[in-house]
């Protein structure tokens, strides 16, 4: 890929970097592009007309799914905190198991496009569907910032280029590639994707871990090496068991993730889809755990604040030459094509809610959304820093934890949540998470201590506190219940067998009619409408 | 407690491979959403949340212990297998093809739930 620079000696770094990166860039361009003459209806756009199939899926999964988070902060963590930074891929791979239990096949089988598509489905209410909207919106956001601050990071990193150059650059090929062609054209994108990161952090920490060979006991050495510490807060424990329950039940929540299930074929395609998406996670984080350990063995003890650019100087530092600087130019692109294929899933779900909840649905109303959609997470990225990439997408589990979490695993499971106990557990979760995050972000260090670390990892709280409210509230309004939850139920638990026996065929509802979003009742068979 | 679910019980009467009216009978049932049908629907999602719920069990009786155990078990520090770690070893490897096997588990049983009901339904 870099002829030219391998035959001039006097080349840095920083030149390969920046052609690797615009190499990405421009394949990632290219590929969207030749999606695009696949995607024509709104159906292309929004889920790849749920024709993708698990093998395919599963690798756009985790290639989006797998953000600067994984590939920069995760290995920065590790090589600054030790053993108890390994929850976070843990944590991330385990809430595609959560997923899998309770959302995956009945949320596919819902027909929804979106979280406020199912609110809709499921309960018929219009203010739950708003109040889905902007959270589904909230959550994409604060997910797209940090994505956007560390591509300005990166890019300062490798080439010296001002930050606000990375964050613009990524922000506007993303939204350019969402703008046209939608879903259809990312999901090939974000599967080669996968695989690119994949090489990308692999092949750079072997060739390391081969050029070095660093003994296992020092490898391991002193109290770093050490589980039970935390991650830099007063009670490690407590701490970490939020951030468990964040990112266990978080995943589930996330609108980036839900709306690639939605594209599955149908609902066990989703469950084979899931199982294969943890093989896949499980087999590339196993590298950003080694590079963490060779981090800390090999470069001089870091500051706080630098974890997510270590990674980039790893190979440069420990293999040096033009081996090195070629591994680190891999590096940079391999973390740019994960800001990439994390804000283009990020993009995709925030433009969907926002052009069939708040526009009409067309295909030029996603466009226009795709713009907003990209462009809003911009104007909140170019004046503000982040602290961890990690901990600032640990905040969004937190969030999505405490919101879509209770409303998706007890609207699938129990008949018996009412729309009242719905939006109240909404209002609990959401306004305890998000009141967390701000008063974390904006007032640092006011509270005392064991109340500073509950702030930054809310999920203990605020999770327990959304379930229980959505139950006691559900209980007490009981009477509102109608028969509507027994169909709703019946159409997210049957499988697809079962319903063509009992008279309907499950292709009816895949087959959206001129792209207009489901409502309730309209597109369902006799005997499947709602009482009202 | 899976033999209370009427769908199990009343699949060994249908063993047999002779057609008979009573399964489409009870696809109208489970349509049509009379009592019948809404037991029917309930007691597969009853099946379906216990399996579940099996498994999240399993995987919490797993992992919810080890941070307490890190934490005030210190002798877990010098435990060391081939020089590395037991915490490494568990939280940087084993984690995840435990997470896989689960999901396996998870989707075969979950499947096996929905055959048994599409054969009670009459149409395998």
């Amino acid at each position: 890929m870099a002829a030219t620079a391998l035959a001039d000696p006097a080349v840095d770094g920083s030149t390969l970097s920046l052609i690797a990166i615009a190499l990405v860039v421009v394949a990632t361009g290219m590929i969207g592009a030749y999606g695009v003459r696949f995607a024509r209806t709104t159906g292309d756009f929004l889920v790849a007309s749920r024709s993708v199939r698990p093998a395919w899926n599963a690798a756009a999964i985790s290639g989006e799914y797998l953000s600067a988070a994984s590939f920069l902060g995760v290995a920065g963590l590790i090589a600054v905190h030790g053993p108890d930074a390994l929850w976070y891929p843990v944590g991330f791979t385990a809430g595609y198991l959560a997923l899998q239990l309770f959302v995956a096949a009945p949320l596919r089988r819902s027909g929804a496009y979106t979280v406020p598509d199912f609110a809709q489905i499921r309960w018929g209410s219009k203010r739950l569907r708003a109040m889905s909207t902007a959270l589904v919106l909230a959550i994409a956001w604060l997910y797209l910032v940090p994505q956007l601050h560390g591509a300005g990071l990166v890019l300062r990193e490798v080439t010296g280029l001002p930050r606000w150059v990375g964050v613009t650059a990524v922000a506007v090929v993303v939204t350019l590639n969402v703008v046209a062609g939608g879903m259809r054209s990312i999901t090939l994108v974000q599967a080669l994707q996968y695989w690119f990161k994949l090489v990308a952090i692999s092949l750079p920490v072997l060739v390391v871990l081969a050029v070095n060979r660093p003994g296992v006991p020092a490898l391991f050495d002193g109290v770093w090496a050490d589980a039970g510490q935390g991650l830099g807060g007063t009670h490690p424990a407590a701490e970490i068991y939020s951030l468990m329950l964040a990112t266990f039940l978080g995943t589930m929540g996330l609108p980036h993730v839900l709306v690639r299930f939605y594209t599955n074929i149908d609902g066990g395609s989703a469950r084979a889809t899931t199982v294969r998406v943890i093989a896949l996670l499980g087999v590339f984080y196993l590298f950003p755990t080694i590079a963490g350990v060779l981090i800390h063995a090999l470069l001089p003890p870091p500051t706080a604040g630098q974890a997510d650019s270590l990674l980039l100087a790893l190979p440069a530092a420990t293999v040096g030459g033009l081996l090195g600087e070629l591994l680190g130019a891999l590096v940079a692109a391999g973390a740019i094509a994960a800001f990439l294929a994390t804000s283009s899933g990020l993009v995709v779900a925030a433009a969907g809610v926002l052009s069939t909840d708040v526009l009409r649905g067309r295909v030029r109303d996603f466009r226009v959304a795709a713009v907003v959609a990209g462009l809003v997470p911009l104007a909140m990225a170019l004046p503000t820093t982040s602290l961890d990439i990690s901990r600032v997408v640990g905040m969004a589990f937190a969030v999505a934890a405490s919101t879509f979490c209770p409303l998706l695993v007890l609207g699938i499971w129990w008949r018996g949540l009412t729309t009242a106990g719905a939006i109240s557990g909404l209002i609990v979760g959401g306004g305890l998470s998000l009141g967390a995050l701000v008063t974390s972000v904006a007032f640092p260090g006011v509270l005392p201590d064991a109340l500073d670390s509950l702030l930054g990892q809310p999920a203990v709280g605020s999770v327990p506190a959304a379930f229980v409210t959505m139950i006691i509230v559900s209980l007490l309004t009981r009477s509102s219940l109608t028969p509507r939850a027994d169909a709703v139920l019946a159409m997210l638990h049957l499988p697809a067998a079962a319903r063509r026996s009992a008279g309907f065929d499950p292709r009816d509802r895949a087959a959206l009619p001129g792209g207009s979003p489901i409502r309730p009742g309209s597109d369902r068979g006799p005997g499947w409408a709602p009482s009202p | 407690m899976t033999d209370r679910h009427p769908p199990r019980r009343v699949r060994v009467v249908l063993a047999d491979r002779r057609p008979s009216p009573l399964p489409v009978l009870r696809g109208a049932e489970v349509a049509e959403q009379t009592e019948l049908g809404r037991e029917l629907v309930r007691g597969l999602i009853r099946a379906q949340l216990a399996a579940s719920l099996r498994i999240a069990g399993l995987a919490l009786a797993m992992f919810a212990p080890l941070p307490i155990l890190f934490a005030i078990v210190p002798a877990l520090e010098d435990l060391r297998v081939l020089g590395v770690p037991v915490a490494w070893w568990i939280l940087g490897l084993l984690a995840y093809p435990v997470l896989y096997l689960l999901a396996r588990l998870h989707r075969r049983q979950a499947e096996r739930i929905e055959r048994d009901f599409t054969e009670l339904l009459g149409r395998g």
